[in-house]
């Protein structure tokens, strides 16, 4: 323990611990804007500088280790001074057009800007023009953006994807994407965790809102709409809305305020993935006559998909054919909903809200439109766009009244809930496989729990199921999905089942959530929706009665050869890097 | 993919680096009278490339703090600019994360405290200071103001008299010059942005060793019938002496020794400057018909008062001949002596006997370094000099310290003296030294600390202390010059306030300077005293400067000076170093860049005609 005085503040502090962590500890907020704790500690901003008595020149709080006997002062008139010019400096270089910017009100230059009380640019102009290929569904605007390299450390440090990097040195010097390569040109996998590790507006996802209006605008088109099961952890977090508060129920609400004809939900799809992967895990691993040399892998994260067909191209054919619930939701729509409510699909505009920015790649993909009518997801909107969407309609959550999603797509099993968070799609599969197999049910709802909640490396387990060993990993995040990858195909590790989400934590932890920052609220979110499971009615993805009506009426059975042509697709249809 | 790999500078890295090399070179020689806020917004660009650009401090501040010294240059500064760019500055010194930005900020920081006048006038004016500079590097340089581009293109010619007149129009010791002078017009050489400066010493050397016979003096202008003393027969004295009576005036130069030079005869050692070579400058000098009283002490109030009404106008040039003590144990022993001591013997012929004698020379400027090798060739057996700072902290010219190494003589660097030690008949024994260590650097030397090591004991027979000479001004402040730590106070015309008709320059109104800083004060007095007593007389020359040819300049070598080998030079004070040879001569002028003729020169004229 060393001893120090910050502010006239006597404190004990942890060796090796920076300024900024022991005056927070003593609660002395010092601020910030670069920083990312564990992750992007290098003092890039100089906004964190503070005064250490004896000393000619400032030190950067946030990666100046503690020393004993410091006299330290966090706002001096020369700690203020500099720290002002510093955000100055920082909006002669970003373009301050904060009406029409995404981040408005949850900017942490705006905020800084606002709290130093700067009421004036003093410094030229210098903003970088945006260059951008605007129909991309990852947006960069050099104009915005403060090299602060968090996008460059979450891509290296979390995802191990190097998408971005500095170009140019010195005055020209920029954060761009590397390899001198346009965005579209990358293996970037779309998980969007640059987007909310970015403390300004400069990385956003492309908003596609305005299609949406349109459609609920056009007296011509039905419109459905899906909402993803880790979206119903975070919807309302922008809103300023509790947890408690922000029930499903109230979710539904709101999406008919808005305007949807039809309110359904990705979790009802998400007990059909369970029916269809599940049925092709018994066929591909434990029915085969020869055990294959990988595992099967989920196949419901589309950042994951792109991530294994840049970087792991020959094990592509380990993925479940299943499209993810997503895609299986629009297909379902667009042909059995459509033919029982006797309504033309060419009509429908299915809107999908997720908590993902690959969704928006993979609803585009020229493959997935097996209903016929177009696309079978016509627009996928974020969490955040949905957020603003619910923004734009005034609508006030605490005067919402709880409403049930529509029938028959609407409703699911806690099973499909638990596909928001890491473990969860692999937690749902074991229990209706284990039910398919011994024909009961497991010993208990939670007996797969194991699985949940991968946040570091990679989480395995076995389970005995009527005498046969399943061998199952889980991971979150693609650096631990690539250690994992690289473990199986060095052969010291074997399973027959693999879970992969490309954001850490998951869904919930999604590239497409609400920001906020300088928190990490994967588990937080997660943990709602195993809550949500615990309590759920039906904890079986075979048990939806709607779920069950769709084969009866429609599919026959999983893997049939119409589940096949609306739920299944071939990966090998496109290739990374993909537009 | 092999793991690790060796370094391997590419061809580009190469190629940048000799720009960088050439670029450093062309900073050196930065014209006078450049915009200095023109400068510092350029420097702050190449500062600007070098960030990483991690940090806002330097990655945007740099560019700011130039575009903010870019709108004061175009004259858009308002009342404000100069606060927010010394603000920005500060917080960018303060806060940037490595030296690449703070040291940056730092550039702008010290200009504002040191030309802050440039800054204000261009916000207040919307223009630069007026310009102090000229257009020719070397002329401008050299304190007496010489014709050098001029003089090379009479070498050039073989026009050696020529040379010479031109030289004496500026400064009339061009063979003392020639072999000795610490040549500051190479410094700013403009050769440099090419490849190195002119080697301009050597080639007015080479002038005056090869003029037939000696060159005449121009003739004096009419006796005016004024009278002016000089006190004091140095390079100041003299250089006044002889303008003043190419005047018309008649001047009488009085001198403490027995000989006429000053410094030039009793300070440096004659292998550098042969007595004979001083002389024919002296001779030239009085060919003019400068009287002189040598042997004659003129000092005390009275004296003076009696010297100033005998003359119209007085120039004292007294120099600085008295030597300074360190005040430590010992220094009244025999065998401790001062530097001053010993050259004024040898310059008065009275060469000391060294033989087998261990000899400890405390100091590191030049003068330690002519009284360490005058050691050796007085048949020293050893010589070392002992010095507080390091090597290469010397003030000595850097040949200097190697020849007296290459002489034998011995540095013992970072040894500062605590007391020179004697026998019971106090003869010196020893001196005893504190070893140092290099400390912190304060007006840009680092300044010597006591090491953690114990105090040395080095056996020696004689101990001469070169730390410095003073000035003899006892003998002038209650005639009324004033003088501060004695160095006699001057206004920059070499006139004393309060004292009409006074003037006084040289080393004892500046503490021991240079030769040409000398006859600079000389020239300045003789026009000064000439306008005193009522006269506007010009010096010039009828000397035709030929014109530049038409040759392609290609990147060349510079000729240095050779010097004969240590072991044919040690043991005697004949003149060590050898003159060019014709051949180096004029391929040494032929780099000449021809300032006078080309860039500015071609505008507003490379050359002072007269003055």
């Amino acid at each position: 323990m060393v001893k120090l005085m910050i502010d006239n503040k006597a404190i004990t502090a942890k060796e090796g611990e920076s300024i900024l962590a022991a005056a927070k500890s003593a609660g002395i907020a010092i601020p910030t804007l670069c920083h990312l704790e564990g992750l992007n500690e290098i003092g890039a901003c100089r906004v964190c500088v503070v005064e250490v008595k004896g000393l000619d020149r400032l030190v950067a709080a946030c990666n100046t280790p503690v020393e004993d006997g410091l006299t330290i002062l966090t706002n001096s008139p020369r700690v203020r001074q500099a720290r002002k010019v510093n955000v100055n400096l920082l909006l002669s270089r970003h373009d301050c057009q904060c009406l029409t910017c995404a981040r408005s009100g949850n900017c942490a230059l705006q905020n800084l800007a606002n709290n130093l009380g700067i009421v004036e640019r003093v410094y030229k102009n210098e903003t970088i023009p945006a260059d951008w290929d605007a129909s991309f569904p990852l947006i960069r605007d050099m104009g915005k953006c403060v090299q602060c390299m968090r996008c460059i450390q979450v891509c290296d440090n979390i995802q191990d994807l190097h998408v971005w990097d500095l170009v140019n040195f010195g005055s020209h010097i920029d954060v761009d994407v590397s390899g001198n390569k346009k965005i579209h040109e990358t293996d970037c996998s779309l998980c969007g965790q640059c987007i909310t590790h970015c403390p300004v507006g400069a990385l956003t996802a492309r908003d596609d809102t305005e299609k949406v209006l349109d459609a609920l605008a056009n007296p011509d088109v039905i419109t459905l709409v899906q909402v993803a099961p880790a979206v119903r952890a975070a919807w309302a977090e922008a809103l300023g809305a509790s947890r408690e508060d922000a029930t499903p129920g109230k979710m539904a609400a709101a999406l008919r305020r808005i305007g949807f004809d039809y309110v359904f939900d990705t979790d009802f799809a998400a007990d059909l993935t369970i029916m269809e992967e599940g049925s092709e895990f018994l066929e591909r691993v434990l029915h085969a006559k020869e055990k294959p040399r990988y595992p099967m892998f989920t196949s419901c994260c589309p950042g994951w998909v792109r991530f294994i067909k840049s970087q792991y191209p020959d094990m592509v054919d380990c993925l479940s054919s299943a499209k993810s619930p997503q895609q299986m939701f629009g297909a379902v729509a667009k042909s059995y909903f459509a033919e029982t409510k006797n309504i033309d699909p060419k009509k429908l505009f299915v809107v999908s809200i997720m908590p993902c920015v690959a969704k928006k790649h993979e609803a585009a993909l020229p493959t997935m439109n097996s209903a016929g009518a177009g696309q079978d997801v016509d627009i996928v909107l974020t969490t955040r766009e949905f957020s603003r969407l619910l923004r734009s309609e005034n609508i006030n959550i605490a005067s919402l009244k709880e409403e049930v999603f529509d029938d028959p797509l609407g409703e699911a099993s806690g099973a499909g809930i638990i596909f928001g968070a890491t473990g969860g799609v692999m937690e749902a599969a074991l229990r209706t496989v284990y039910c398919i197999i011994t024909g009961k049910k497991p010993p208990s709802d939670d007996a797969f729990k194991g699985v949940r909640g991968s946040m570091h490396g990679w989480k395995s387990a076995a389970f005995d199921v009527a005498g046969t060993t399943v061998k199952v990993a889980v991971a979150s995040g693609l650096g631990n999905t690539r250690k994992l990858m690289e473990a199986i195909r060095a052969g010291t590790a074997h399973y027959d089942f693999v879970e992969i989400m490309a954001c850490p934590g998951g869904c919930s932890g999604g590239g497409g959530q609400p920001i906020a920052m300088g928190e990490e609220l994967a588990e937080t979110r997660g943990n709602n929706l195993f809550r949500l499971d615990a309590t759920a009615a039906l904890r079986y993805s075979h048990e939806n009665p709607s779920v069950q009506a769709v084969y009866d009426k429609y599919l026959e059975k999983p893997l049939s050869h119409k589940a096949h042509h609306l739920l299944h697709s071939d990966h090998h249809d496109w290739s990374m890097p993909h537009r | 993919m092999a793991r690790l790999n060796l370094f391997k500078e590419s061809a580009a890295q190469a190629a940048i680096d000799d720009v960088m090399s050439d670029i450093e070179r062309r900073l050196y020689v930065s014209p006078f009278g450049n915009c200095h806020v023109n400068l510092v917004a350029s420097i702050l660009k190449m500062c600007h490339a070098q960030s990483c650009g991690k940090c806002v401090p330097c990655r945007i501040g740099l560019s700011q703090l130039a575009n903010i010294i870019e709108d004061i240059l175009k004259g858009k500064a308002v009342s404000n600019t100069l606060d927010l760019l010394e603000k920005t500055a500060l917080s960018i010194y303060e806060s940037a994360d490595c030296a690449i930005g703070y040291e940056a900020a730092n550039t702008v920081i010290k200009g504002l405290r040191n030309f802050r006048g440039d800054y204000e006038n261009h916000v207040a004016n919307g223009k630069c200071s007026p310009d102090e500079g000229g257009s020719v590097p070397c002329v401008n340089r050299c304190p007496a103001h010489v014709d050098i581009p001029g003089y090379i293109a009479l070498v050039e010619s073989g026009r050696y008299e020529d040379a010479i007149r031109l030289i004496r129009k500026d400064n009339p010791f061009p063979t003392a010059c020639g072999l000795i002078c610490e040549h500051p017009c190479e410094t700013r050489c403009r050769r440099n942005i090419l490849d190195i400066g002119l080697n301009i010493r050597g080639i007015k050397r080479f002038a005056a060793d090869n003029c037939r016979g000696s060159v005449p003096v121009p003739a004096s202008a009419p006796q005016t019938g004024k009278k002016v003393a000089v006190i004091g027969g140095g390079p100041a004295g003299l250089s006044a002496a002889y303008f003043l009576q190419l005047m018309g005036h008649a001047v009488t130069v009085y001198e403490k020794r027995k000989y006429l030079g000053g410094m030039l005869r009793y300070g440096i050692p004659s292998y550098r400057l042969p007595r004979e070579e001083l002389q024919r400058d002296i001779d030239a000098i009085l060919s003019t018909g400068v009287a002189i009283h040598p042997d004659t002490d003129i000092a005390g109030k009275d004296s003076l008062d009696g010297l100033r009404k005998q003359y119209d106008a007085m120039f004292i040039a007294v120099g600085a001949h008295t030597e300074k003590r360190l005040g430590i144990a010992g220094e009244t022993l025999r065998g401790a002596m001062s530097a001053v001591q010993m050259l004024r013997a040898i310059g008065d012929g009275q060469l000391p006997d060294f033989k087998g004698k261990r000899v400890i020379v405390i100091g590191g400027g030049n003068v330690a370094m002519d009284v360490a090798r005058s050691s050796v060739r007085l048949g020293a057996a050893n010589v070392s000099v002992a010095y507080r700072r390091r090597q290469n902290d010397m003030t000595a010219l850097p040949e200097e310290i190697e020849g007296a190494i290459a002489e034998g003589c011995e540095i013992l660097a970072l040894q500062a003296p605590v007391a020179i030690e004697g026998d019971r008949d106090d003869n010196v024994t020893a001196l005893l030294t504190q070893p140092q260590i290099i400390g912190p650097i304060e007006d840009g030397r680092p300044k010597p600390l006591n090491a953690d090591k114990p105090q040395q004991r080095i056996p020696c027979d004689l101990v001469i202390l070169a730390v410095g000479q003073d000035i003899e001004a006892d003998s002038f402040v209650p005639f009324g010059v004033k003088a501060k730590r004695n160095i006699f106070q001057t206004r920059s015309d070499v006139s004393i306030e309060g004292m009409p008709g006074v003037f006084a320059g040289g080393d004892c109104a500046t503490g021991p300077a240079t030769v040409i800083r000398a006859i600079e004060a000389g020239k300045v007095a003789a026009a000064n005293i000439d306008h005193y007593l009522g006269f506007d007389h010009k010096i010039s020359v009828d000397v035709a400067i030929p014109e530049p040819g038409l040759t392609n300049k290609k990147y060349w070598g510079r000729v240095n000076m050779r010097e004969k080998e240590p072991s044919e030079r040690k043991d005697n004070f004949n003149i060590m170093e050898f003159g060019m040879s014709r051949e180096e001569a004029i391929q040494e002028s032929g780099r000449c860049l021809r300032c006078d003729r080309f860039g500015y020169g071609s505008f507003r004229g490379g050359r002072n005609a007269q003055w």
